[in-house]
This record gives C-alpha cells, sequence and structure tokens, in this order.
C-alpha cells in the first residue's frame, strides 16, 4: 500500500459514507494522542458554528518559573485546534485543512492553576478557505487571556497526513 | 549565550539552543509524537511555540548587549505557516526590528533542513518591563 492509499484509508476510517462530524466525539479523538494529547487538551463544550476546548494548568508548561503562568505556547496550540475544530463543527464534516495563519493578541497572563478555555466560531467557509476566530479565557469570557483570528484552507486529502 | 535558559514547556517540548547566530540564539526542536498534528506532520501550535521562544531568546539576547534588564512580556503574534512541517528536526531564529523603551518588535523563521524553505514566518511584539524590586 502506498502513502495516498494509506492516507485514503485513514480518511476512510475517520470519514465513512454519511459521515456527520460529531464535535464532542471528533475532539475527543483529535486530542487523544500526538501534540494535542501530549499537552492534555479536552472537549469542552459546542453550538452550531463554535467549539470549546480546555487545557488544565500543569507545571511542566509554564513559561516564567518564577510566576508559574502558563507558557503562550500551549496556548496558541490550544486556539489553533479549537478554531481547526470550530470548522469542521459549522460545516458538520471533516475536511482536510492547514492553518494558513494565526494571530493572537496575548490580553493578560493566564492565572496560574486556572484551566484554560479556548471558544472558537467559524464565521464563514468559502470555497478554499474557511475564516476563524476565538478567545482563550480562564473562567470569565468578559476578561479573556486571549484573542485569535485566523484562516485554514481547506486542502486535497492526498498527501494531507502521513500515517 | 548558550546558557540561555529555557521554560519549562520548551525543555518539555524538547527545546534546546542548537547554536548561536549573529548573537541570537537558533532554537531547535526534534520531531516527535508530542509535536505531532496531523499524521506525520508537525502541529502549528508547537511550531509556534519554537517561533515564540526564538523570538524571546533573540530579545533577551538583544537586551543582554544593551546591559538592559527589563522583563519581556508577549503581546501579540501573527504566524504565516508556509508548508508542512515534516518529520525533521526544526530550527528557529529571531531577528530583533527594535527594541525601544516600552516595546520590542522581533522577526521570526523556522526552517528545517533546507534554510531557504521556510517552514512558517512571523512577527512578534513584545512589552518591556522594569525589573521587579526584590
Amino acid at each position: 500500500m502506498n502513502k495516498d492509499e494509506k492516507a485514503a484509508g485513514l480518511m476512510k476510517t475517520i470519514m465513512p459514507e454519511g459521515f456527520v462530524f460529531d464535535p464532542e466525539r471528533g475532539a475527543r479523538w483529535f486530542t487523544r494522542q500526538g501534540h494535542t494529547g501530549f499537552l492534555g487538551m479536552e472537549y469542552h463544550d459546542h453550538g452550531d458554528d463554535w467549539i470549546e476546548l480546555a487545557l488544565p494548568w500543569r507545571e511542566d508548561l509554564v513559561g516564567v518559573e518564577e510566576t508559574g503562568v502558563l507558557a503562550s505556547g500551549p496556548i496558541i496550540s490550544l486556539l489553533d485546534n479549537a478554531t481547526s475544530m470550530s470548522v469542521w463543527t459549522r460545516q458538520g464534516t471533516f475536511n482536510p485543512q492547514v492553518t494558513l495563519d494565526l494571530r493572537i493578541d496575548y490580553v493578560r497572563a493566564a492565572t496560574p492553576g486556572k484551566t484554560v478555555i479556548a471558544r472558537a466560531e467559524c464565521y464563514q467557509v468559502l470555497r478554499s478557505m474557511a475564516f476563524v476566530r476565538g478567545i482563550a479565557h480562564d473562567g470569565d469570557i468578559a476578561d479573556p487571556v486571549a484573542h485569535t483570528a485566523g484562516i485554514f484552507m481547506l486542502v486535497s486529502s492526498e498527501g494531507w497526513s502521513k500515517p | 549565550m548558550n546558557d540561555y535558559h529555557l521554560p519549562p514547556y520548551a525543555r518539555t517540548m524538547g527545546m534546546e539552543v542548537d547554536h548561536v547566530e549573529d548573537g541570537a540564539p537558533v532554537i531547535a526542536m526534534d520531531y516527535a509524537e508530542r509535536v505531532m498534528g496531523r499524521p506525520g506532520f508537525l502541529h502549528g501550535g508547537a511550531i509556534g511555540g519554537l517561533l515564540e521562544m526564538a523570538a524571546h531568546a533573540a530579545l533577551r539576547a538583544e537586551l543582554d548587549r544593551q546591559g538592559s534588564t527589563f522583563r519581556i512580556k508577549p503581546v501579540n503574534i501573527s504566524i504565516e505557516y508556509l508548508r508542512g512541517g515534516v518529520q525533521e528536526r526544526t530550527f528557529a531564529r529571531g531577528e530583533v526590528i527594535r527594541a525601544g523603551r516600552r516595546v520590542a518588535n522581533v522577526r521570526v523563521e523556522a526552517w528545517q533542513g533546507d534554510r531557504s524553505k521556510l517552514v512558517a514566518s512571523s512577527w512578534m511584539n513584545f512589552l518591556l518591563a522594569p525589573p521587579k524590586e526584590s
């Protein structure tokens, strides 16, 4: 079996005929392994065009040892993942996509010890691009930790993954 | 600058100072399951984390040269993902465009085997704060 057939096989496993993307199951599946699994990301909540993922505080993900403030790297990962999944949530299906760009404003430092929640929304999907925005907070969305805006490119499943 | 102190997150992700180039540390990160996004490729967040670490290190080095002990706080970052990160060691290096009294602006790039084929390009802004009285 060549790489593309393997990739196509993986896509069929993820998305069989008549597949409807279930954000909760999808998010649990996508946070099981790899980088998301390693950071300990979790499904939190979702609606028609939005999804929330959570990232519990962890000492080994700290950016400033003296204060215990979470590094911003894990917040990028959390927002990248949540915004990505918001596209599939809005579409009700799984389409291969890659991040084109992502801009993040760090509004304030995350409170040490607190779980960070990312609420991401896909506000438009066109033929080749999906437009997303999101907020990371640690309990009160009106007092955000970070804000993001990004664009995903919708791509062919060929070569999208190398299982 | 080889003794640039990486924070717990960076060490957890396997980042290290590879070498110093024109005064700015080149931060490297090996491919592993912990940085994988879609199967076989680097996660965009792991690339972002590496870019931020290189930007921070470049700015710290520049401030050290100026004799400044100011603290560095990230304000924002914008990342262009240029190509998929494959299963190789990834490098990133920052270039301080301006380090003023209150704000510093840094450009950062990430690459793998071929330096002319960037994986990601980014700008990052930092707020500079006087050291806390101890």
